[in-house]
């Protein structure tokens, strides 16, 4: 498993952890009331299972498991990649923020951030998405 | 695919199934139950999709020991169990407390999350060391 996958698979693992447990103490409320300000949570625990961990996870499998390319770079210009788990990461951290900013424009940046991520990850591994016969004769014609 | 797999996979088909009969039956007039909605999303996002990923990572990831490929063979039925007990008494109470609140549904409210908390948990800690190069 490539350096970037692990990073990208332990980073899901912990937002999972951080999910789950703003989940749990939302559903907890829910039975017996204890904090009604534990609702600011939400869309934290939407965030944080959504993009961080199932999102996130998707990424780090895909770019260990995608076909590679022929040539010095196996897996395309990997510098797309870690921008994009740079970029997913830090507007995670916009997000979870968000709510308890008092300015509307966090949110907005965290998304924004969060889509340029997801765009160079697309960017960075496209050329990697190409059937098996394209593949070969790719190779071929780099090898002939 | 080891049987751990198979149950994850096979439980999570049938959460799917659960889950999309939930959503065609909120839709009907008159039917709707309050509580339902959050069921019906969570029986998606972490009885079907989740528990999938649960069950394909802990078969495809690299595997922990020539011993024990896939980590204690416990700590994976404890998360399946906890998982899908979880998701039950949440599909159970948490529409019986928009009706009928009581305390004992409450309380199984709280099991629910914790349950379902534990699974996670147990995932983190069963994935984890095989995060890692070949």
């Amino acid at each position: 498993m490539p350096r970037l996958s692990r990073y990208f698979i332990r980073a899901s693992l912990i937002y999972l952890l951080l999910g789950l447990t703003a989940g749990a103490l939302i559903l907890t409320n829910k039975g017996i009331p204890f904090a009604p300000l534990v609702w600011v949570l939400l869309p934290l625990h939407i965030e944080t299972m959504f993009v961080g961990w199932m999102s996130q996870l998707a990424l780090g499998v895909a770019f260990w498991i995608l076909p590679r390319l022929a040539g010095d770079a196996p897996r395309g210009n990997e510098r797309w990649s870690w921008a994009a788990l740079v970029l997913i990461n830090l507007g995670l951290i916009v997000a979870m923020a968000a709510p308890f900013s008092q300015w509307p424009w966090p949110s907005t940046l965290a998304r924004s951030l969060e889509a340029v991520g997801f765009i160079a990850f697309v960017l960075g591994n496209w050329r990697r998405i190409y059937s098996p016969t394209f593949g070969l004769q790719t190779l071929r014609r780099n090898q002939g | 695919m080891p049987v751990l797999t198979r149950s994850f996979v096979k439980a999570s088909l049938i959460t799917l199934v659960v889950g999309l009969l939930i959503g065609i039956w909120q839709q009907i007039p008159g039917f709707s139950i309050p509580g339902l909605s959050p069921v019906y999303l969570h029986l998606l996002t972490f009885g079907w999709l989740t528990q999938l990923i649960f069950g394909v990572a802990l078969w495809m990831f690299p595997v922990y020991t020539k011993e024990q490929p896939r980590g204690p063979e416990w700590l994976g039925w404890t998360i399946f169990a906890c998982l899908n007990l979880g998701l039950l008494l949440r599909l159970i109470f948490e529409p019986l407390q928009g009706l009928a609140p009581s305390i004992v549904g409450g309380w199984m409210l709280v099991l629910s999350a914790l349950l379902q908390w534990l699974a996670g948990v147990g995932f983190i800690i069963n994935i984890w060391p095989r995060v890692r190069g070949k």
